[in-house]
């Protein structure tokens, strides 16, 4: 406890980001309030700019050295700032290819853009998390908003579905999360990270009892196997922009928290955590690729391809260290344009007035609209791992962690699943340029269009000459932070 | 020594009670008995000396919270012997999941205790007895625990938004009360004289 | 309590605590019996009636021949009833009326329970009302009941949110939860009591009306008495109810009413403080205390017999688009007022 006449607020200005998010859901609220659902496009190209400035800004003005605020339950660092940028650039993403599909599903309503940017707001407080409480805080918050994104269109039954269960399961996951963190509190008398550190022991049977519950709940965040049985069904029923939001940033904000609780507090424990977290990533990657075989809906499909894509950045964590947090970092920034591209794609066509669902809706794409289908082209073989493209180098630095933390087996593990997984993603490609199509494909939304185009940019030109950088910034990051 | 007594009731009730909540046949009755729960815990907050919590608990639980439940409970016409029918057949699985959670739970602290780690029970507070419960709470929840207070206060927030977005129907057609328009109605504007002749009428077909 | 232990040993103090409380149970019993006759001779007087006026002299002695008869009554529980609930929920409703005045100060040093965050206690008590109504209702296992319940449940926990903004607005004005400490806050004489203290008065008097309405609306007073509104629901949650266990719901009923009275007494009106300046001894003080009680009861009474009743949806539009915000606007006025104008800023919580 502190004295009243101190000021704790001094260095409140880090939070700044937050600040932006937190303004602009309250703000929303009152413009929604009077414009109705006729703010809502307004209200999504602001959101889009707002979780941009704040992402952006989290990076560009983020500390040499970690800042803690509020008394240390929140910690601003490079790392915090990098991932923010990722997170906020993603929700900006999922707004600006919703608008068009709500638009036209007739489901525009101003209140899409706030429960993004609450989701925004959690996930930025779960990456900067430096405590069990806020940790979890931020994490009900994003799960929350994003149950109630999932159930969306509530007069369709698999989208109330998706939402009940991803409820009902996320709720148990929470369960599993405080129950491990009063496990962990109960043995080193603190909710602080450094408290943890400082208090743990190398072995503490109880404690590693709290840590397993802890990342088994952050597990079934991210969906790694075996926690991932939501996954399908969530994806499958939730609108679509949401399904894309879903796979991209959430991930990398459960990655992030995951990192910060592995590496601040239980640094000593790395020999134990350490197979909790192969055992994952190895299952998630084996379970994503083989399941993904047999899908034929295009979300069913991207869900399994998200769990196999969990457990390769899961692969990275397991190495510990600085190498560790930057290669996830370097991973996910990777991950997420090319998701987010796919998902724009799905949502800029159509097939008979209505969003393509299935593998087969895509048949002859290639012929009618080649841009797309070329931008289709480079996404999937960067997500599948093919040189030149993005994809490969992402994989490929993932693997030399994994070897360097000397388990060679799981990298060998990995690059089997990657050849099983590009299987899948070529099944995609041969039914857009070989398959006689049954019926036109027509293109619309070109903000989605325009998003995909920008994301295959991104992941071919860009991230491919501008990976050295990118890794640069990820260890430089992660050395001052971890 | 009468401290002691009443802990051991309290705690008593409030598990005997807790599990009623799950044997109950009638969910009325489980929510009664859910009650009786958040009651004996306030009394054990009493015990601790925390008496601004044990009040919170009985204002916020029992009194909104559980009323809520009671007004759905009442309200939901669920045949619950038939939602109870598959008990039997998950039973076992079920059973067997919690004696492995219990057993697990036995071990890792017979574990603990037996390497040494129990540690001694940590003090429920340093506040000296000089400041009120309230104050004590006010000092540490606007200090230490705002980033968290304030972040609860946004959950709560989406709740509301989230539950209002999933449930609000603007259906058309529907008449509704408009206050102010009633009392800005004026006398010209709802009420016509006509100069009837006898035996002719307004010419309005019944 | 606790302190009678001290004093006295534990024999002795206990004994003088059970003495302690049963005497104001038979003052509040005693003083109810009146208040009844004297609310049905209000309300008489208003309707030109001359009101009960055969048992004893001017019909003093109704109140006592009603209860006689109540007594004597045989108790029907219906065939459908829920017998347990059924029976529980007058003698929780009766229970907890009496429960509540354990903290409630009558005089200077005249509390049985002088706690910490006896204010708080009170809302509580006062919140657990509903459950009487809504468990009677339900066991009823009858339309009307149930109807009744729900609707009593929904009205109180709307009406509970706003008394609990207007309490806390008196909460940071006097700056403790104590009610010795809120009614001595108000010694200096009427321009200190909370609903006239300058410049405060701009805003507690209206949260003193507010007070008011919500505490109709919290008791099933008219003119929100829908709960158990004759034209519609016959007598709403009480249908099936008869002899004791309806006697029980009346006495519980009228005391929860009492209960306001006093709150708003202590909270608003100086307690036991003259308006022309404070009173320490403890018999005039509990005088004053009573007087004061007397006069808002006859508000209560003269409401019932003024106002019409309220429709259940301008009850809702009343308590949540209304009263809600303004009080909600009130404490953010109050507690800014606290802070940055009062003349010992910075004394509250």
């Amino acid at each position: 406890m502190i004295a009243l006449d101190q000021p704790f607020l001094w260095n409140v200005h880090w939070a700044a980001p937050e600040l932006i998010l937190a303004g602009f859901a309250l703000g929303a609220v009152v413009i929604g309030a009077w414009g109705k659902d006729k703010a809502a496009g307004f209200l999504s190209g602001l959101g889009a700019i707002a979780f941009a400035t704040a992402g952006v800004l989290a990076f560009l003005w983020s500390p040499e050295l970690p800042q803690y605020l509020f008394n240390g339950a929140l910690v601003v660092d490079g790392f915090s700032g990098l991932a923010k940028a990722m997170l906020g650039l993603s929700a900006a993403a999922t707004l600006l290819i919703g608008a068009d599909y709500f638009a036209a599903t007739r489901q525009a309503r101003f209140e899409f853009p706030i429960m993004t940017g609450l989701a925004a707001l959690g996930m930025f407080v779960m990456v900067s998390a430096n405590d069990l409480i806020t940790l979890y805080v931020g994490l009900e918050l994003q799960s929350l908003a994003a149950y109630v994104m999932a159930a969306w269109r509530r007069d369709d039954v698999r989208s109330s579905e998706a939402g009940i269960k991803y409820f009902v399961l996320g709720a148990i996951a929470s369960g599993l999360l405080l129950f491990g963190a009063s496990y962990i509190y109960g043995f080193t008398g603190s909710v602080r990270f450094d408290a943890i550190a400082a208090a743990a022991p190398t072995s503490e049977v109880g404690l590693l009892f709290g840590l397993v519950l802890v990342i088994c709940a952050l597990a079934f965040k991210m969906s790694a196997a075996p926690f991932h049985m939501w996954t399908p069904d969530v994806y499958e029923g939730a609108p679509t922009p949401v399904t894309a939001f879903f796979a991209a940033a959430p991930k990398l904000a459960a990655i992030a928290l995951l990192a910060r609780v592995l590496y601040a507090p239980f640094d000593g424990l790395t020999e134990q955590w350490r197979q909790v977290i192969f055992a994952l990533s190895a299952l998630s990657m084996t379970i994503g690729s083989i399941a993904a075989l047999m899908q034929t809906n295009l979300k069913r499909l991207m869900a399994y391809s998200s769990v196999a894509n969990v457990g390769f950045a899961l692969m990275a964590l397991a190495a510990g260290g600085q190498q560790g947090a930057a290669t996830a970092i370097v991973y996910m920034a990777i991950y997420l344009p090319t998701t987010i591209g796919i998902f724009a794609l799905v949502l800029a066509l159509r097939r008979g007035g209505l969003h393509v669902e299935t593998i087969d809706d895509l048949a002859g794409l290639g012929a009618r609209h080649p841009f797309a289908a070329a931008l289709f082209t480079i996404l999937l073989f960067s997500i599948a791992g093919i040189p030149p493209l993005a994809g490969f180098f992402g994989k490929l630095i993932v693997f030399r962690a994994a070897v360097d933390a000397g388990a060679v087996w799981l990298a060998v593990v990995g690059a089997i699943c990657a050849v099983i997984a590009a299987a899948y993603y070529l099944r995609v490609l041969s039914a857009i340029w070989f398959k006689p199509p049954a019926e036109p494909v027509q293109q619309a939304g070109g903000a989605a269009l325009a998003t995909a185009a920008v994301a295959s940019a991104l992941i071919f030109p860009i991230l491919v000459i501008g990976l050295g950088t990118l890794e640069r910034w990820a260890t430089l990051a992660a050395s001052t932070s971890f | 020594m009468i401290a002691a007594i009443a802990f051991y009731a309290l705690a008593a009730i409030a598990i005997l009670s807790a599990f009623c909540v799950i044997a109950a046949r009638n969910p009325v009755h489980s929510v009664l008995f859910l009650i009786l729960t958040f009651f004996s815990a306030a009394g054990l907050f009493v015990l601790l000396g925390a008496e601004f919590l044990a009040m919170l608990l009985v204002v916020v639980y029992v009194g909104a919270v559980a009323v809520l439940f009671l007004f759905v409970v009442m309200m939901l016409d669920v045949d619950f012997a038939e939602l109870k029918s598959g008990f039997l057949s998950y039973l076992p699985l079920g059973a067997l999941v919690a004696l492995a959670m219990f057993a697990e739970l036995g071990l890792v602290s017979s574990a603990a205790v037996q390497a040494g780690q129990g540690r001694a029970a940590i003090p429920l507070s340093d506040v000296d007895p000089g400041v009120t419960n309230a104050e004590a709470i006010g000092r540490v929840l606007y200090t230490d625990y705002l980033v968290v207070f304030q972040l609860a206060g946004m959950v709560l927030f989406l709740a509301m938004i989230g539950a209002i977005v999933l449930t609000l129907r603007e259906r058309p057609g529907v008449r509704r009360q408009d206050v102010s328009a009633q009392v800005g109605r004026r006398r010209s504007e709802g009420v016509e004289l006509k100069d009837v002749k006898p035996g002719q009428g307004l010419g309005v077909e019944g | 309590m606790a302190s009678l232990i001290h004093q006295y040993g534990p024999v002795w103090g206990v004994w003088l605590g059970v003495g302690q409380i049963l005497l104001v149970m038979i003052t509040l019993l005693l003083s109810l019996a009146f208040l009844l006759l004297f609310d049905r001779k209000v309300w008489a007087a208003v309707m030109l009636r001359k009101g009960p006026n055969v048992v004893g002299p001017f019909g003093l002695l109704q109140s006592f021949a009603d209860f006689f008869k109540f007594v004597f009554k045989e108790i029907i529980v219906p065939a459908g009833a829920n017998k347990t609930v059924f029976i529980l929920a007058p003698w929780l409703t009766f229970t907890l009326a009496f429960a509540a005045w354990a903290v409630v100060p009558l005089a200077p040093g005249w509390v049985v329970s002088d706690i910490n965050v006896g204010i708080l206690y009170l809302f509580a008590i006062s919140s657990l009302g509903v459950y009487g109504i809504i468990m009677g209702g339900w066991a009823s296992n009858s339309k009307y009941p149930f109807l009744g319940a729900l609707r009593s449940a929904a009205q109180m926990v709307s009406y509970e949110v706003s008394i609990g903004f207007v309490i806390i607005t008196v909460l940071l004005l006097a700056g403790t939860l104590n009610l010795t400490e809120i009614v001595d806050n108000q010694r200096a004489g009427i321009w200190a009591w909370h609903a006239f203290a300058w410049p405060t008065i701009v805003i507690m008097l209206p949260m003193f009306v507010i007070f008011f309405v919500s505490a109709l609306a919290e008791t099933n007073r008219p003119p929100f008495d829908l709960p158990e509104a004759e034209s519609e629901l016959v007598a709403g949650y009480q249908v099936e109810y008869s002899s004791t266990p309806y006697l029980l719901f009346m006495i519980g009923e009228y005391l929860a009413i009492t209960l306001m009275c006093a709150m708003m007494n202590i909270l608003f009106l100086g307690g036991w403080h003259l308006p022309g300046g404070p009173v320490d001894n403890p018999f005039l003080g509990f005088l004053v205390f009573y007087a004061k009680l007397w006069v808002m009861f006859f508000l209560f009474a003269m409401v019932k017999a003024l106002v019409p009743r309220y429709r259940y949806d301008q009850l809702m539009r009343l308590g949540w688009k209304i009263f809600l915000p303004t009080s909600l606007v009130a404490v953010v006025a109050v507690a800014a007022y606290v802070t940055f104008a009062a003349p010992q800023a910075g004394a509250g919580l």
